[in-house]
């Protein structure tokens, strides 16, 4: 969710300092890749697009008047998305080891005791072949560990749709303590890290950084 | 009253072996048209264009007994059952539309294709209610009555799913016995109405620096895709009917978001919120979902535009041609880009083409019918259709879009497809054979 205006940088809360060498150096990855999206794909702001509206708009109003004001508890009711740089991750925490037992009980049944089995989506695993050769070999299966890039969508995906039977009935605690279980067992987190508002924002992805925009253009050239 | 100034349309054989100045007389038309016909009543009932049941139970003659009264809600004759093909009865899942069964351009309404990631979402009309916040002047809510107010337009437009087709891409797994809509039924066209998003961004007011926006749904899914906020100013809508009527509960009811051209799932359905910020969301669709992988260890973003593709519906298989002599190849073909421009046809696996005629009028980003008269000499044949859009772009070969993608890649498969007719007649999907 954003903020307000000014929501792209934050504060660092103290208890993070201790990891500001490695804060940055994430964050510097993270911003490096967002800016890679966000200037590469050919997006103009709200001041450049206006201009280009069409014939009708100059024989309509401004606005119409139509329409209420939301109230900010109905933004806050369903504003429940969460951005790679953390905006959004609500209060709480969680273990390896609570996510453990919740994965037991509301995961294992479609996911696989290990994460593996199915019968539904495959959520642990590493292996990519060579180098992320999902393009070259059919046999190799996308998971969290493998193709996944950002934690912080675990968090938003998990909480807003799982477990498919009971979607969005988890609590933060609960939803932090699953994403540190399955971070875990795709070897991507320590089993005694703990996930909040702070960490979770920056545990890098292996996939993260192997990912492009999207280069086709129509015109003579299959891309 | 066909207007006689232009000219009656060119014949495959014309194309590949034409007379100065040939053009078909009426005469000449008519005679293959008497011949078809007088073949068809010695078999009433061709497998070409098979019906779903038998004789039985209608009356012998019609003109002998009254008929049914009118009622509140039409239905199709019993012996047409036109149905998607339903992958499975889950939440996440989908279902085809029989291309294979339809005419013209539209899709029925009931026919349109699925993709669900919760299930289709039930929701009360007198509730629903559309949020935008973020990056604006004023975080408003809209009601359905409210985005009915609004100047609305309507459009003729397809949506595609980005995985369409997959089945016909990879080499080792090639099908024969599949069924256009089996294989590219993930496409549906219909005329959508509603209020273009633009209006609604200026009742809101964009803020400087405002670049993107997340859409939301209101199922069990609750979707989420990030979208440029170019878009809205292109051509985006937030739809509330399909095909004259109120939107289907399968098709997002009450509203869904419409961006036409772009991969299906980026078109949220049952959409609730709208959110704008200055960058992308990163949700999981976007992210661990639909993205291309590619043959040089990375995997494509973002890939919006769905590229110009076309397939022949007719024949194709379960097709059965039961004479040799004069047959009409049948498809659609379309580009998220804008208009087909050309496509072009092939009856001997690609050596030679000529143009099909397309159906006017050509709208951009729809489907576009094409139909070529074609002699069939009763030998095998491998029927293929290429198309080509105002950007110049070729729909490619399965060898192109492997050299581009590499053989594995996920979504926007949209290479050539090939059906076989052998010499009994029976039409099967043959592009396995030309690889």
């Amino acid at each position: 969710m954003m903020t307000g205006q000014n929501s792209v940088c934050k504060q660092m809360p103290n208890s993070v300092k201790g990891f500001l060498p490695l804060l940055l150096l994430s964050a510097l990855l993270i911003s490096c890749t967002h800016q890679v999206v966000k200037d590469s794909l050919p997006v103009k702001d709200a001041a450049s697009v206006k201009g280009t509206s069409t014939s009708r708009g100059t024989k309509l109003p401004a606005r119409f008047g139509v329409g209420r004001m939301a109230t900010a508890e109905e933004v806050r009711a369903w504003n429940i998305d969460v951005m790679p740089d953390g905006t959004g991750l609500p209060p709480g925490s969680g273990t390896v080891d609570q996510g453990e037992k919740i994965y037991r009980v509301k995961c294992a049944a479609c996911h696989g005791a290990t994460g593996v089995e199915g019968p539904f989506d495959r959520l642990v695993g590493r292996d990519w072949g060579k180098n992320f050769d999902f393009g070259i070999n059919r046999h190799l299966t996308k998971t969290i560990g493998n193709y996944w890039q950002y934690a912080t969508t675990l968090y938003d995906f998990i909480h807003r749709a799982m477990p498919q039977n009971a979607p969005g009935s988890l609590k933060p605690d609960e939803v932090y303590s699953l994403v540190a279980y399955l971070l875990y067992r795709n070897q991507i987190i320590q089993r005694d890290e703990v996930m909040d508002a702070q960490s979770l924002p920056e545990v890098v992805m292996p996939a993260h950084g192997r990912f492009v925009p999207d280069d086709r253009k129509g015109g003579p050239e299959v891309r | 009253m066909r207007d006689h100034k232009r000219p009656l349309p060119l014949t495959i054989e014309d194309h590949l072996s034409p007379s100065p100045g040939q053009k078909l007389t009426r005469r000449q038309v008519l005679k293959s048209a008497l011949a078809v016909v007088g073949a068809s009543m010695l078999m009433p009932f061709t497998p070409a264009f098979a019906l779903s049941q038998e004789s039985g139970t209608t009356p012998p003659d019609p003109t002998r007994i009254v008929g049914s009264v009118p009622s509140e809600i039409g239905s199709r004759s019993p012996f047409e059952h036109p149905h998607r093909h339903v992958f499975k009865p889950l939440p996440s899942s989908w279902s085809m539309t029989p291309l294979e069964d339809l005419y013209g351009i539209i899709t029925p309404s009931d026919l349109h294709f699925e993709r669900h990631h919760g299930g289709i979402a039930e929701v009360d009309p007198h509730r629903y209610k559309l949020l935008i916040h973020g990056m604006v002047e004023r975080e408003m809510v809209f009601t359905l009555n409210d985005l009915k107010r609004f100047p609305a337009q309507s459009r003729i437009c397809f949506i595609e799913c980005s995985g369409n087709g997959s089945a016909g891409y990879y080499t080792d797994t090639m099908p024969t016995h599949i069924t256009p809509g089996e294989l590219d039924g993930l496409t549906s066209t219909s005329e959508w109405t509603g209020v273009p998003l633009e209006l609604l961004f200026r009742e809101v007011g964009i803020q400087p620096g405002a670049s993107w926006f997340l859409a939301e749904g209101g199922d069990a899914a609750v979707m989420t895709r990030s979208i440029p906020l170019e878009k809205a100013y292109e051509d985006a809508m937030i739809v509330y009917a399909q095909n004259g009527e109120a939107l289907r509960p399968a098709q997002g009811y009450p509203a869904r978001l419409l961006l036409p051209g772009w991969e299906g799932n980026t078109q949220i359905k049952w959409i609730r919120r709208i959110e704008v910020a200055d960058r992308p969301f990163m949700t999981r669709e976007e992210t661990a979902k639909y993205t291309d992988p590619l043959g040089n260890g990375t995997a494509r973003m973002f890939s919006f535009v769905m590229d110009a593709k076309s397939i022949i519906t007719f024949p194709a298989y379960p097709a059965v041609l039961p004479d040799k002599g004069w047959w009409e190849i049948r498809g659609i073909a379309w580009s998220g880009r804008g208009k087909i421009v050309r496509v072009d046809i092939s009856t001997d696996g690609g050596k030679q083409w000529f143009p099909a005629e397309l159906q006017q009028p050509v709208l951009p980003k729809c489907h576009t019918r094409f139909r070529a008269v074609w002699k069939w000499n009763g030998k095998q044949a491998y029927l293929m259709s290429r198309a080509m859009d105002e950007t110049g772009y070729v729909q490619p070969t399965l060898q192109q879009l492997i050299a581009a993608r590499g053989p594995a890649t996920y979504y926007h498969t949209n290479n050539i497809r090939a059906w076989k007719v052998k010499q009994t007649g029976e039409a099967v999907f043959g592009l396995g054979d030309l690889i």
